[in-house]
């Protein structure tokens, strides 16, 4: 079993070997590797279609692998329900639509995974959701419901609901993607926060200047595959590939 | 953040709405010339019939004498209802019992008003819930502390009719809920099941599933097995309604979207804790207008039961008009009936039209 592997300084958060993911006959993402340390800050970017969205879902496994192993913090990803509750209570995710729930006040959005997953008392719940809910500054809007705050509010909302989970890692699928400009800085400088913080980070974004400011490492993928990965001083100004280049020339 | 500057712009006051009655006359009744062609028409209308019916109703009636009284008399002859209030309401229930009915129907018109409020839903609730159905029963049945036992089939009348309806509604929801669930497994048994079940009850009238659980059903049991007839009809009922309720149920899980589903599974919920707490919560508020319907139709079809022979209130209603001292008076009868429903059924329409608006939550 792999449910037991040693966990010490230098084994991967996350480990991802040959991975490989068909919808249908169609074969969205092809020989993954990835190995994630403690404490990196990834950033994912590609054309749309090229399979971010779903390389990042596999980790959590609201998609299923059909090849290769997923590893996430020592326990691999099977069919195994335990297995997958247990990764999924370890691993944060931030959507691009918040997908925050709407017949409960965002308190109420913060405290249902404690409560229910980690089992924590409720008024310890609440006073952990007040003190994310501070740092997203949002504290004052907690008895409100989704549907009354603005989209840069909800998806702060939603990163602080992951983060009462405690996660050792967060996936961001496009956050800001879905927000007005004047938004999409709010949102940022949460998440910058969070970097700095030491959070172990997958973001899939178009924010170019986030990438450069924040990560460790920037990865490009096109047609299922990462295609190109690197440090952002040398991925954004000496890429290898024709394909990154052209990316690049066509969002930067 | 910075805060915004101290805003110099200049607030005005809302308008003032027009108010006053010629105002809203005009406004709502007048505002062009077909509105007001209808107006006038409504109004001309209503003068023909409703002088009429008053004068039938209140002025020429006669409310509590004898059949006799009636005779003589142009106007309606409400005096049917008093004089035959008992056998209408409690039907054949025995001579001297009938507090006991009448205090069931009590405990269970309490329990439902005190239930009203959903912010008093609890374990306690439950319990007293639990304790109220069973002093219902004894009540009703007897048996013990001196009553008498009634039989089933002796119990008609309102009681009856509250009985067959409440049950039917409250055991047809989650049966209903569990049904939609099941139409959505992955697992190919459960769906079938489900699927079969559906379609099948869908395609029968309830009459007719009266008729196999009277006469059909228990040809199928053993000799010497019975089962009570009040009880295969209320199953008769629960199982009709279930499969109304399940197919909108899944209309409402349909209309639910993924990320919702998504979110619950990446907090580490489980598929019973998603259920529960993120997408049935949702998707039942959805359907709160389309099930309401729902039971209001079961509601009144519990009257079918007449045709197994059950003396539903209908029923008892019916017999009455057949004894030839009342005979002629089934329009009275009837009304008093009708307005029974109503009262009932509008309890219910108004009750969910507040439970929507206190679930909403903006958005
Ligand atoms: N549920 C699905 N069934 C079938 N095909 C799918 C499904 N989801 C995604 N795809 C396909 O898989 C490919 C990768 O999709 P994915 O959403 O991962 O792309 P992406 O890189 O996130 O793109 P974007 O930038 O537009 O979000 C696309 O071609 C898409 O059409
Ligand atoms: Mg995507």
């Amino acid at each position: 079993m792999t449910e037991t592997q040693p966990k010490d300084a230098t084994e991967p958060i996350i480990k991802i070997v040959g991975m490989h993911k068909w919808y249908g006959d169609f074969h969205v993402l092809s020989d993954i590797n990835l190995e994630v340390q403690l404490k990196e800050r990834i950033v994912i970017c590609g054309p749309s279609g090229s399979g971010k969205s779903t390389m990042i879902r596999c980790i959590n496994r609201l998609e299923e692998h059909q090849r290769g192993q997923i590893i996430v913090n020592g326990t691999e990803l099977t069919n195994d329900i335990k297995n997958i509750e247990t990764v999924r209570a370890e691993v944060g995710m931030v959507f691009q639509h918040f997908n925050l729930f709407p017949h409960l006040t965002i308190v109420e959005n913060l405290t249902l995974g404690p409560i229910w997953v980690r089992k924590t008392p409720k008024k310890e719940a609440e006073e952990t959701a007040m003190m994310y809910l501070e740092k997203v500054h949002i504290a004052e809007q907690a008895q409100k419901f989704p549907g009354q705050l603005s989209g840069g509010q909800q998806q702060r909302v939603a990163i602080a609901r992951s983060l009462c989970m405690h996660p050792e890692v967060m996936l961001f699928d496009e956050p800001t993607s879905a927000l007005d400009p004047e938004m999409i800085k709010e949102v940022l400088d949460v998440m910058i926060d969070l970097a700095e913080e030491g959070m172990t980070m997958l973001v899939v974004t178009h924010e170019m200047g986030f990438a450069k400011s924040v990560a460790d490492r920037v990865m490009f993928m096109d047609e299922g595959q990462i295609v190109e990965q690197n440090n952002p001083h040398d991925f954004f100004d000496n890429p290898q590939h024709e394909r990154t280049k052209l990316f690049l020339s066509q969002i930067l | 953040m910075s805060v915004p500057e101290q805003a110099t712009r200049e607030y005005l006051d809302a308008p003032i709405r027009k108010i006053g009655a010629l105002a809203w006359l005009k406004e709502n009744l007048f505002n062009n010339w077909y509105n007001s062609l209808l107006t006038v028409l409504t109004l001309l209308a209503l003068c023909y019939v409703v002088p009429p019916f008053f004068k039938w109703a209140f002025v020429d009636s006669l409310w509590n004498t004898s059949a006799e009284a009636c005779r003589d008399i142009e106007g309606a002859c409400w005096s049917i209802v008093p004089n035959n209030i008992k056998f209408i309401i409690l039907g054949f229930f025995p001579e001297g019992q009938e507090w006991r009915p009448i205090l069931a129907m009590i405990l269970l018109l309490s329990l439902v008003i005190y239930s009203k409020e959903w912010t008093r839903w609890n374990k306690y609730l439950g319990w007293l819930w639990v304790a109220g159905l069973i002093v219902m029963g004894t009540l009703m049945y007897g048996g013990v502390f001196g009553m008498p036992v009634v039989e089933t089939a002796q119990w008609s009348g309102l009681p009856l009719t509250m009985m067959l309806s409440f049950f039917g509604m409250v055991a047809a929801y989650p049966l209903g809920v569990l049904l939609a669930l099941g139409r959505r497994s992955k697992m190919p048994a459960i769906k079938t099941l489900c699927v079969v079940y559906i379609e099948m009850i869908r395609g029968v009238p309830l009459i007719s599933l009266l008729f196999m659980s009277s006469i059909m059903f228990p040809l199928f049991l053993p000799d010497g097995m019975t089962i009570d007839k009040v009880l295969r009809a209320q199953v008769a009922i629960i199982l009709f309604t279930a499969a109304y309720i399940a197919e909108v149920v899944r209309g409402g899980l349909q209309a639910m979207p993924r990320g919702q589903y998504e979110a619950s599974d990446s907090l580490g919920l489980n598929f019973r804790q998603t259920m529960r707490l993120v997408i049935l919560p949702q998707a039942l508020k959805i359907v709160i207008p389309p099930t309401v319907g729902i039971l209001l139709s079961a509601f009144k079809d519990t009257s079918l039961v007449v045709i197994i022979a059950l003396y539903d209130v209908l029923k008892t209603t019916k017999v009455t008009l057949s004894n030839p001292k009342w005979t002629g008076y089934s329009t009275e009868a009837y009304i008093f009936l009708a307005v029974l429903y109503f009262i009932c059924c509008y309890a219910m329409s108004s009750y969910s039209r507040r439970l929507e608006k206190d679930l909403h939550t903006g958005h």
